[in-house]
This record gives structure tokens, sequence and C-alpha cells, in this order.
């Protein structure tokens, strides 16, 4: 992944409409206790969904969940990454079961969870 | 606990490609050619893993969340069951009940209180789509690292 932007930063609070301040006002980021802004857990959560989509294809999530344990702040570069630790019949479908973590340039944690998601059927 | 909160949500196109764009410029056309996303057998462009949180803008207050100061809260944790797709066009009803709350004291001392919604999303069909559970974190103090 790049390296994250601010402006990246704010265009995730208009398109999602989180203006939770803490992500885009320094001043006020700075009186709670941080260094500077970060980005939206969410933000995190929807780039291993882009990754998660292009590698088990469009529609096929069944199942979905993050911990955020860090922040990730602007200009971090962070690596998305999936284990797979099960496959299942489960309803009828064939289910790819993956531990799912991120970690930014320092080998720090970032995110941590799990997915679940169908295998499209062989012809 | 059973404090609900419900209000409708249009899956307008131009929010969808918005959102879809804001992550990471995804420009999969699945989220917005009409023609693409049938050819991938969806009846209408659908929508990205996470967009269903576009919709807390809409939302009125939550229960229990009208106390709290943003410079003390942290998003913990995000979970999402996928049961039916949700299309560019749908009318969903999105329906938030505060499912739990509860207290640790914190690895350097002080009081979190986690604080656990349950969202529903059901289109226009009455099919549930999407159930969501969001974990907010209030610290004691100011939150450090």
């Amino acid at each position: 992944m790049p390296r994250l932007s601010r402006t990246q930063i704010v265009r995730y609070a208009g398109a999602s409409g989180d203006f939770n301040p803490i992500h885009h006002d320094e001043k006020f980021a700075i009186r709670a206790g941080n260094e500077t802004v970060f980005a939206h857990g969410m933000l995190s959560m929807g780039l291993m969904g882009k990754m998660l989509t292009d590698w088990v294809g469009d529609g096929n999530l069944r199942y979905f969940r993050l911990r955020f344990v860090n922040r990730v702040w602007p200009l971090d570069t962070v690596t998305y990454r999936a284990v797979v630790t099960d496959k299942r019949e489960e309803n009828g479908e064939s289910i790819i079961v993956a531990d799912l973590y991120a970690e930014n340039q320092y080998g720090i944690r970032t995110v941590e969870g799990s997915m679940r998601a169908a295998l499209p059927r062989r012809p | 606990m059973s404090e609900v909160v419900s209000f409708t949500f249009p899956v307008e196109a131009g929010k969808v490609r918005e959102f879809a764009k804001a992550v990471m410029d995804d420009d999969n056309p699945v989220y917005w050619d009409a023609e693409y996303a049938r050819a991938k057998g969806f009846k209408a462009p659908i929508v990205p893993p996470t967009f269903v949180q576009a919709s807390a803008f809409w939302r009125p207050p939550l229960p229990g969340a009208a106390q709290r100061d943003l410079r003390r809260v942290l998003h913990g944790e995000q979970e999402f069951e996928y049961r039916h797709p949700i299309y560019v066009g749908d009318v969903l009803t999105v329906t938030t009940r505060l499912a739990k709350q509860f207290e640790k004291t914190g690895r350097r001392g002080g009081t979190m209180k986690f604080t656990v919604y349950e969202t529903t999303y059901t289109n226009q069909d009455g099919q549930v789509c999407v159930i969501a559970r969001s974990t907010t974190i209030e610290t004691g103090q100011e939150v450090q690292d």
C-alpha cells in the first residue's frame, strides 16, 4: 500500500460522513493527546476490504471482522495480509476462512481479525 | 437493553462511487457500471464491503452516546455479516440497537467503557442484507498510546 496521506483521510471523512474532528483537525487531535490526526479505523477496514474483494471476488464476502489495535498515522505504509485457516462447506457453499492482520512499516500491528468468503463454484 | 433508533437510507449511485473512490482509488466498475455488474451476475451495481458505514452520517443520535466526549472515544472493533447483496437503488431500513455495555480496567489503569451497537440493514423487500456490530471504547482519560 502507498503511504497514507492526510488528503486520503479527509477524502474518507467526506465520503463516509464521519467528521469526528480527531481525524482531520490537528489542534483537536493534539488536545486529545495525539501527535497529530490519524486514520479512521473504518478507512483501514475499507482498505482491507478492497484487498479481500480483489482476492475472493465481488459479492463473495460472508463475514468480515476487524479489531483496531493501533492507530494509522499520515505517511504510514500499511501492509494487509490474509492467512487461510480453513476451507469447508456451509449452507451449500464452499467457504474459505482466513485470519486477517495489517502491519505498519515498523512491524506494528494496526488491525487484526477474520473473514469468511464463498469460493466460486467450478463448472 | 432495548433502546433502538431506526431510519431510511437510500443507496445512491453517486455516494457509492464516491465511497469506493475514497477507499484506495477503488474504481472497480462493479460499483457503478450496470452492464458490467450484470455480466458479473448482479442485477445492478453492488456496494463495497464497508459501504453501509456511510449511513451513520444520517443516523439520529444513538442511545447512550449523547454524553460522550469524542476526544476519549475509540472505535475498538467492527464486524459485518453479509446475508444478501445491497444494490445501488435499494432503500435500506437501518435499525441500530444498544446491544451491550460493560467496563474493563485498562492496562495503564483507568476504566474503559465498552459499548456494542448492533445495526441491521434491511432492503425494500424485507430482506436482511447486512448485520453490523460496532464496539466503541470510551477511556477514563484522554486516549494515550
